[in-house]
């Protein structure tokens, strides 16, 4: 056995991203559509190396890093969340002229980054993932270098983003200033008395949470989300939506439940009042909105705030809840983009809501897949988003917090409403825009599996979802 | 004893001088040149304190290449130093008052002495472990050994920000004239050479150049 074998499936996208930059770089035309394929191939073998090879749970590096059911779970869904938003960009590059070889390899390497924090076990190596995956995705938003827009989301992203991680570090230093150790185990050890905790360590908390909600766009911290979501180039905020939030939202899980397990009624309000002001933002400043890529940042914004609701239980089955909502929520969302990414016109992407009009005429097909992604986002019953809902609803209920559930349903009824615009202005308006056809096959193939994953054939798959996710909840116990 | 004090307390007042001066200096240079100052001291009070290591990379790294760096950006930029500091006695409340706040939380982490019981004893590295090496030896002993998974990722992150550098300024220029070493070598100088007679008065007329 390697004694590297729990960090196996990172380091192969590691080494695969360089062999891949190295070809890239030496290749005349930068050879993009191979370092592309290549790059699907890496995800598909990390993510088989990781079932199939890798132990858990298991600890490398003196317990800096863990890999236990918890972590082998997020990292298959965020493995095929990048893997999504990967095929997704072929049409979208093509057009705006973008097909260059660091695309993919910024993509893996961010991948990694994320992979590292769900597998951090100590506040160092917490921080060192965080800022792999965050470096990354700040050049990604600027990968439009000519468009002012995109420079403007990369550089907003990048101040917000350090803004935050000087936040984090402030709280890191400050917990280890007044406990002695960065390692999340010996923390659990020596704070399980909240009472001989200095306050000092409780300011170092506030810091570190306030630096972990940036990353899920919570609020107060959300304010970059719509700027960035609508000035980045459409396939990367398909990936921001997907793949970053799963990895801060497990990342979040694991900081809260294993390091800090002793002082739940004191992060317990710090989440609630998070959560409900998420949802509540997520849920109003939606309704106003024209721009659909904006739509969608609140979207996820008040999807976030449901998901906060269910770490505020802080039980094994709040935890499976958050889970199964993480897994949804990226299938939903992922889904939703590769059809605007389908909103080509003649002259370019058309981000408006209203030129959706129609569309049940025009494109059936895309208007049924968008009307499942809308129904399934709002928590129709039927659709995979209601399960999402109900699983998180019921942990946080079953934690005795009755009133935090019925916030969360009154504010998921507010959403409700602009998700159910859309779909009125796809089935009953007049068709405006024509469409235009776009190439390769990622976009439907995408689209396609996403919506039938959400469509009422999720029955079939909700009972082993579960089981999983309630496997990988409590190995943080 | 009594040189050492005074060793530190020549240091620590130049240090201090220094970093006033950075803020008071009305030449932005003059600032630049006030800061490497301040980082030069600052180095001596590390040697002082028995840290040779930061000491040196103190130097090596703040004064040799990120203060030559602010240099370079200092004088090749344009900036309007005037106009920056219009807004001053407008921020001035709010920055006192921030000031004051990171004040009173510095006396509140100096003061506590309530830190968790056996804490400072076992921090995340024990100290016995480097008695009798000198820092160079003790940092290098941990950072392969203890650190390497940190360590090599901050390696990641460093190839990422080389990416992204590259990615976001990069731009092939077509009509740039590069050297062409393998050419300029293979050149002949038959071919490159001719010698015209001339006649007087008569120009070269047009000829072909290669």
């Amino acid at each position: 056995m390697l004694a590297v074998n729990p960090i196996l499936p990172e380091l192969l996208l590691a080494v695969g991203a360089m062999v891949l930059l190295m070809i890239g770089a030496f290749s005349r035309d930068g050879a993009y559509g191979l370092i592309r394929t290549l790059s699907l191939v890496l995800f598909g073998l990390a993510a088989f190396v990781l079932l199939a090879f890798v132990d858990s749970p298991a600890d490398a590096f003196g317990g800096m890093f863990r890999v236990d059911a918890f972590a082998v779970f997020v990292k298959v869904l965020i493995l095929v969340a990048a893997g999504f938003a990967l095929m997704v960009a072929d049409d979208y590059l093509a057009y705006r002229g973008l097909r260059r070889f660091e695309y993919p390899v910024l993509i893996l390497l961010a991948t990694v980054g994320m992979m590292l924090m769900v597998s951090a076990h100590t506040l160092l190596a917490l921080y060192v993932g965080l800022e792999l995956q965050s470096l990354a995705l700040y050049v990604l938003a600027a990968f439009n270098r000519d468009r002012l827009r995109s420079s403007e989301a990369g550089l907003k992203y990048f101040v917000l983003g350090a803004l935050a991680s000087g936040m984090l570090l402030y709280g890191i230093s400050l917990i280890y200033g007044f406990s002695g150790t960065l390692d999340f185990a010996i923390l659990a050890e020596r704070l399980k008395n909240p009472a001989t905790v200095h306050p000092g360590l409780l300011t170092g908390l506030v810091f570190l949470f306030a630096g972990l909600v940036f990353k899920i766009s919570a609020v107060p911290f959300h304010m970059w989300t719509p700027d960035v979501y609508e000035g980045a180039p459409t396939p990367v905020t398909a990936l921001f939506a997907g793949a970053p939030k799963a990895a801060a939202m497990a990342l979040i899980l694991r900081v809260l439940m294993e390091a800090f397990p002793g002082m739940v009624e004191e992060w317990r309000q710090l989440v609630i009042i998070v959560a409900i002001a998420t949802m509540a933002v997520g849920s109003f400043a939606a309704l106003v909105q024209t721009n659909i890529k904006r739509l969608m940042a609140y979207s996820s914004i008040a999807n976030m705030g449901f998901a906060l609701a269910g770490v505020a239980a802080a039980t094994p089955e709040g935890v499976r809840g958050v889970l199964i909502y993480m897994v949804i929520y990226v299938l939903m969302t992922v889904g939703s983009f590769a059809l605007i990414l389908a909103m080509r016109r003649e002259d370019g992407w058309s981000e408006e809501i209203e030129d959706l009009a129609g569309l049940a005429t025009t494109r059936p097909a895309m208007a049924a897949a968008m009307a499942i992604f809308m129904f399934s986002l709002a928590g129709i019953p039927l659709l995979a988003g209601f399960f999402a809902k109900l699983y998180v609803f019921l942990a946080v209920v079953h934690a005795g917090l009755v009133w935090l559930a019925v916030v969360g349903f009154i504010f998921s009824v507010v959403a409700a409403v602009y998700y159910l615009r859309i779909v009125k202005v796809m089935y009953l308006d007049p068709p405006k825009v024509e469409f235009s056809p776009i190439a390769g096959s990622g976009i439907p193939f995408v689209a396609g599996v996403t919506a039938a994953l959400n469509s009422p054939l999720h029955l079939l798959f909700i009972w082993p979802l579960v089981l999983v996710a309630g496997i990988a909840a409590n190995a943080l116990f | 004893m009594i040189w050492t004090a005074f060793a530190f307390y020549v240091f620590a007042f130049f240090t201090v001088f220094a970093a006033v001066m950075v803020i008071f200096a009305r030449n932005p240079v003059h600032s630049v040149l006030y800061l490497i100052l301040a980082f030069f001291n600052a180095a001596a009070l590390f040697l002082l304190a028995g840290a040779e290591f930061l000491a040196l990379l103190l130097l090596i790294v703040y004064v040799g290449a990120v203060m030559v760096l602010f240099l370079f950006v200092v004088m090749m930029l344009d900036i309007d130093f005037v106009a920056l500091r219009e807004g001053f006695a407008r921020y001035l409340p709010i920055g006192l008052i921030i000031g004051l706040l990171l004040i009173a939380e510095l006396m509140v982490v100096a003061t506590s002495a309530s830190v968790l019981p056996g804490a400072p004893l076992d921090v995340a590295l024990p100290f016995a472990k480097f008695i009798g090496m000198d820092n160079t030896q003790a940092l290098g002993t941990v950072l392969y050994t203890d650190f390497v998974y940190p360590f090599q990722i901050a390696g990641l992150i460093l190839l990422v920000a080389m990416i992204g550098a590259i990615v976001l300024t990069l731009r092939h220029r077509p009509d740039a004239r590069r050297q062409k070493i393998g050419e300029q070598v293979r050149r002949d100088p038959a071919r490159a050479v001719r010698l015209v007679h001339l006649a007087p008065g008569e120009g070269l007329g047009q000829t072909e150049s290669d």
